[in-house]
């Protein structure tokens, strides 16, 4: 449940439809992100994540459907207008995505120097508290090229607050990292949102991060939803007996949930026509 | 149905032959429409550049980058000056001395000096810097900014509402052009030199050597030097702006290999291209007297 008490909906998806070339990669999307919670959203490789995630962040247009951001539709927005929406939120790319020809310190400063009309001095100040919260204030003077994957996230994360959006978008944040770091990554994202009231949008697969972090969660399969709740609701699901389930998409759900090597996900994918395959080689030689 | 046997069959004949017109017909139009949509892709980088520089400047609220721009400079044009003395050196000494038996025959050996001054200023200058700042700028620009879409900061610029044309296009762009005008100065007087030295070697006294290329060198011929240079320095960085930014995310580096190279090949075509129209101009315009 979003722990401001504020229900009012900061990102709104609906009926979002998108394709690439004739593949239809998302599907009929209705999703709701409510003020200050921590939005997870998962789902196994190409099941159309990272496309929303872009969609979310306007790098991509729907085809059909809107995204409505601060109320506001992303969809058909002029580039000017659109740049005034990326101001108000951050993203935190998956491998950090520095500006390699910058220093820690000086990716942070673009961002204020660019947006705000603050003085140098000011902007230095600023520089170290988004570093300070990252832990990463040692740091600032050195180049990407000399930061460990963590701390490239972390300088990538001081990055995406430096203008303290309102929302903060976080492309599988745990990718790469070891379960130490991972485990600091995802409080660093829980600290962030409640320190600074953000409302957090995280797109990952690493479930344990996943049940760490979410105040409710998303799950995508081939481009449509299959079940938004609260993270209590998946674990519920995730705890219960498969002998009590009885729709075949809460089993899958729930074989997601528990990285199971065998289940619907598994039966899906193993292909039946292996034998039929087998025998008409041999009916082709037997010519 | 029964089998058509195309060699006899006269229906299946004209229509081998119209397939093979109409595939003939699908890759020109496929081959016009990917060179048409490059060079509409590069005009319209080349305006956003060109608006962008203008703001940078004039605009007293935006910032102009200043840094980046000697940065690239120096990328891209200090460390290519080695190259470019050794080049034009060598240059400076094959000219004379291809030259020297059949102009010695006429009895206008001296003329080397002449020819060599011409040649330099007006054309090998130009054109060989050039081609050495293919490679130096074309293709390093077009690997740099190929690696930074695959590594999703193209992206990350956009979504944090910065330009990156603005940002990337025109340090570059202004670098390229301004180190092209420079090197190719530098160029031409190590080319003239060298050629002096080769003939005073060959046996032409230094004082009609001096003489000679001091009236070949005139302003216009300097100018129209410079204008080449400058107009290959801009179909260079734009270039290889264009391709390294085409260069789709999940292309990887295979893309940015694609990119490099084809900057590199690009580059020289339209560097060349470019002098023969220059050449063809300046000629009908009596410029070359």
């Amino acid at each position: 449940m979003p722990t401001t008490g504020d229900n009012s909906s900061i990102i709104e998806v609906r009926h979002m439809v998108k394709s690439f070339g004739t593949q239809r990669v998302l599907n009929d999307i209705n999703l709701d992100v409510y003020r200050g919670e921590i939005m997870v959203i998962i789902g196994g490789s190409g099941c159309g994540k990272s496309t929303l995630l872009r969609l979310l962040i306007g790098s991509l247009e729907p085809d059909e459907g809107s995204i409505k951001l601060f109320g506001q539709d992303l969809t058909g927005l002029s580039e000017n207008d659109l740049n005034k929406v990326r101001n108000r939120f951050g993203i935190l790319f998956q491998s950090g995505a520095l500006f390699n020809s910058l220093t820690v310190g000086e990716n942070v400063a673009l961002l204020l120097e660019e947006h705000t009309k603050l003085d140098k001095s000011t902007i230095e100040i600023m520089v170290k508290i988004k570093l300070e919260l990252v832990r990463l204030r040692e740091h600032a003077d050195k180049m990407p090229a000399q930061l460990s994957g963590g701390m490239k996230k972390r300088a990538g994360l001081a990055r995406a607050i430096a203008l303290d959006p309102q929302i903060l978008f976080y492309d599988e944040p745990s990718a790469g990292l070891d379960p130490v770091t991972s485990a600091q990554i995802d409080q660093l994202i829980i600290d962030l949102t409640r320190k600074l009231h953000v409302t957090s949008v995280v797109v990952t697969h690493e479930m344990n991060s996943a049940f760490r972090i979410a105040d409710r969660m998303c799950m995508l399969d081939k481009g449509k939803i299959l079940k938004i709740g609260s993270r209590q609701e998946f674990e519920a699901l995730r705890d219960t007996d498969v002998a009590q389930l009885k729709n075949q998409q809460d089993k899958l759900i729930r074989q997601f949930l528990r990285g199971d090597s065998v289940g619907p996900i598994t039966d899906r994918n193993n292909s039946s026509d292996y034998e039929d395959d087998l025998l008409m080689l041999r009916l082709k030689s037997g010519k | 149905m029964e089998k058509l046997d195309p060699v006899s069959d006269k229906t299946a004949r004209i229509s081998v032959a119209t397939h093979t017109i109409a595939a003939l017909g699908r890759l020109t139009l496929s081959a016009g429409r990917k060179v048409f949509s490059a060079l509409g892709g590069m005009c319209l980088l080349l305006c956003v550049t060109a608006s962008n520089t203008i703001t940078g400047l004039f605009v007293p609220g935006q910032r102009f980058g200043r840094d980046a721009l000697i940065g690239q400079m120096v990328r891209v044009g200090v460390r290519a000056i080695p190259i470019v003395i050794i080049v034009q050196m060598a240059i400076g000494m094959i000219l004379p001395l291809q030259m020297f038996s059949k102009l010695d025959e006429f009895g206008q050996s001296e003329q080397i000096a002449t020819i060599n001054a011409i040649a330099s200023f007006r054309e090998l200058g130009p054109l060989m810097t050039a081609v050495v700042l293919c490679g130096f700028a074309g293709a390093s620009i077009a690997a740099e900014l190929g690696t930074m879409v695959t590594s999703e900061e193209i992206e990350a610029l956009q979504a944090s509402a910065l330009n990156p044309v603005r940002f990337l296009v025109v340090p570059r762009l202004l670098a390229t052009v301004i180190m092209t005008i420079m090197l190719t100065i530098i160029g031409d007087v190590v080319m003239i030199g060298s050629g002096m030295l080769t003939a005073v070697n060959l046996g032409i006294d230094y004082d009609i050597c001096f003489r000679l290329t001091r009236e070949a060198v005139n302003l216009t011929g300097f100018a129209t030097g410079l204008i080449k240079a400058c107009s290959f320095g801009l179909l260079i960085g734009l270039i290889a702006c264009f391709l390294g930014l085409s260069v789709k995310p999940w292309e990887g580096s295979d893309g940015v290999g694609r990119a490099t190279t084809s900057t590199v090949v690009y580059s020289i075509v339209a560097i060349i291209g470019a002098d023969a129209i220059f050449t063809v101009i300046f000629y009908s315009y009596g410029l070359f007297s």
